[in-house]
């Protein structure tokens, strides 16, 4: 069995044992960054960046729990959406009132996948496309397709422009909490550990005594949740509900899974591994744009598309070398 | 007549059966409500629209029935559908009119092809996920449709090409009789051809037609090769309607209408079925769907709602039926 109680660099770093070229590339991005561009490790750089990638690694990590139970989430994106048209209206109220209700938005259509995949039983995939699609027409339809501009006489404001403690923007202190938490509940708490047990096998974990219901569900609506955090930020991001945004996010969340080395099978990864993934896609860019201000070459926002579909490409390729290897050891 | 009645009774189940009732009830409503449904317009307007949907949905099945998925159809429309406009733009394709046609028309299909070719490698020899594989292209492919115009809309006369898209045949949109075309190769590839068999071979059982020699590999290859092939086409009829290319549209969210209009015509997800006169039918009630609630001036954005009630409820009673 794992040991639970001691705290192993290694295998955070690996966990399980696919992950470890995700940090390897991540540093290596890092240094490359740090040694050809002068303002790369400047504060600015480093917190707008944080900045503009919470939201994403908020969802990357919902998703990661989702498909460490062999599921998967497609609504995310649209849930982000509606969430964030929800915060928006909510802003007059304060950030005490818009950020709950907003991730509570997203709890409740996190349940409904809860409903349709663990009491119905329609597979993962169908059940969250036809969320993504009911969210999506959802948040158009409450925003009559228009944004929805904040209140900016609140504090709402607060969260994406104001530092909390006076050290980095409330933005990052809270995705820092999420997670944090939620690496402990997956390390720490037989919660976590049915997780990985549903997704290693549920045949296996019914059988066990596990509660393979409960996991599920918590997976489904922590996902739902981790979406209408994302929508908050999102809206204080762009000061903004964005009712058309959240295209294409659930596949950047699961490419961030996939590249920390998560398998898709479910029952193997890490939190660690899944923000370094999303951390690293965020890098493409980040890079990029630094390149293209060095005037030597111009690369289009196009460019950022097809260098992440081909950045997915090469993990996919390692991967797939890595596992074929650890199928050759256990036979 | 009376054998394909025949056939149709000893084909007949239960999934398929609630698609035509779904059908039925949407006509009907169609009829006692909607203004002035019943005309020729009308017919033109959905053939037109659905064929896109219907192409796509056919290689979807196929797709489907291997127990994989394909999500980068849309963006292989978009690439096919942005290439064809560059090259009969081009200079060549001024210097000889006939040459540079057939080109735009044979090399973004051959172009989605080899897409299809990449997903299928993965899919079947790297042994990668078919959502993950096919991910790469659903990401890249747009990206670069748009690399190749530069984000440009292009738009065009030329009606030589619009053809595809506006042309008619004994008074029905051409592409209608594509669609029917390339239904009736396909119900006889799946149907008798070896191809066919071995392709249902793999999605009901894999293990199992490995070990019993069939190529698995090569028939997965084949399915997601014939599904972007389609992708490729549809995306040219789509810019063919419109007289203009903009790759950051064409097949947008083609891919979940196609899944859906798969899934509402009875393939199971699982594999192992493509019944493609199913996928027709799921992509008719989906466009049927879209138009009866635009029509009675409902928004677009309600018909999205509209759309996941019908894949939940389609799959529930896929699933209800097996249980």
């Amino acid at each position: 069995m794992l040991d639970t109680n001691s705290f192993d660099l290694r295998r955070f770093l690996q966990g399980g044992g696919h992950s470890f070229g995700v940090w390897v590339a991540l540093v290596a991005m890092i240094l490359f960054g740090l040694l050809r561009y002068e303002n790369f490790g400047s504060a600015y750089n480093i917190s707008s960046f944080l900045n503009y990638n919470a939201m994403f690694i908020v969802i990357s990590v919902g998703m990661c729990f989702v498909i460490l139970t062999g599921g998967i989430d497609l609504s995310v994106g649209s849930v982000a959406a509606f969430t964030s048209v929800i915060a928006a209206y909510l802003s007059p109220f304060g950030i005490e009132v818009a950020l709950p209700g907003a991730v509570l938005a997203g709890l409740a259509i996190g349940c409904l996948n809860a409903i349709f995949v663990v009491a119905m039983r329609i597979p993962p995939f169908i059940a969250t496309l036809a969320t993504m699609l009911g969210a999506k027409g959802g948040a158009l339809v409450i925003s009559g397709a228009q944004t929805i501009s904040i209140d900016w006489t609140s504090n709402f404001t607060k969260l994406g422009m104001e530092n909390a403690f006076g050290l980095l923007p409330w933005t990052i202190v809270i995705t820092a909490f999420v997670v944090i938490a939620l690496w402990v509940v997956l390390e720490r708490t037989s919660l976590g550990r049915t997780v990985l047990a549903v997704g290693g096998g549920e045949d296996a974990s019914t059988m066990m005594g596990l509660n393979v219901n409960r996991a599920k569900v918590f997976v489904y609506a922590l996902s739902g949740g981790c979406g209408g955090l994302a929508g908050v930020f999102l809206a204080s991001g762009f000061g903004a509900g964005q009712p058309l945004e959240g295209v294409g996010w659930e596949l950047s969340a699961i490419a961030s899974v996939v590249v920390g080395g998560t398998l898709l099978t479910g029952g193997m990864g890490t939190v660690g591994a899944t923000v370094a993934g999303a951390l690293l896609l965020g890098l493409v860019f980040n890079i990029l744009n630094f390149e293209n201000g060095r005037g030597v070459i111009s690369l289009s926002a196009y460019w950022q598309m097809v260098i992440r579909g081909g950045f997915l490409f090469v993990v996919i390729l390692l991967q797939s070398q890595l596992a074929s290897r650890a199928k050759g050891v256990t036979q | 007549m009376s054998a394909t009645v025949a056939i149709m009774r000893e084909r007949f189940d239960p999934s398929r059966h609630g698609a035509l009732l779904a059908l039925a009830v949407i006509l009907l409503f169609n009829l006692l409500v909607t203004p002035n449904f019943l005309q020729a317009q009308t017919l033109f307007v959905n053939i037109s629209q659905v064929a896109t949907i219907a192409i796509v949905a056919m290689g979807m099945t196929l797709v489907i029935a291997t127990g994989g998925i394909d999500l980068s159809v849309g963006a292989i429309m978009a690439l096919s559908g942005a290439l064809a406009p560059l090259i009969f733009l081009s200079d060549f394709a001024a210097a000889n009119p006939t040459l540079g046609l057939t080109a735009s028309i044979v090399v973004p299909v051959f172009v989605a092809l080899c897409c299809g070719i990449f997903n299928g490698v993965l899919v079947s020899f790297l042994n990668v996920q078919p959502i993950v594989a096919t991910l790469i292209f659903f990401i890249s492919g747009r990206g670069l449709a748009q690399v190749l115009t530069n984000g440009n809309l292009q738009t065009f006369t030329n009606p030589s090409f619009s053809y595809l898209g506006t042309g008619r045949v004994l008074g029905l949109p051409f592409q209608g009789w594509l669609v029917l075309l390339i239904a009736l190769i396909l119900y006889w590839v799946v149907t008798r051809s070896i191809f066919g068999r071995q392709l249902l071979a793999v999605g009901g059982n894999e293990r199992a037609a490995r070990l019993s020699g069939i190529p698995v590999h090569r028939v997965k290859i084949g399915a997601y090769v014939i599904c972007a092939g389609l992708s490729g086409l549809a995306g040219l009829i789509v810019v063919a309607i419109n007289s203009a290319s903009d790759a950051a549209r064409i097949g947008n969210l083609m891919e979940l209408d196609a899944i859906a209009a798969a899934v509402v015509g009875g393939t199971l997800l699982q594999g192992g079925r493509a019944p493609i006169f199913g996928a027709i039918l799921g992509a008719v009630i989906i466009q049927l769907v879209k138009y009866t609630l635009l029509a009675n001036g409902i928004a677009d954005e309600v018909a999205l709602i509209a759309k996941a009630g019908i894949i939940i409820a389609a799959v529930y009673l896929q699933q209800a039926r097996k249980e």
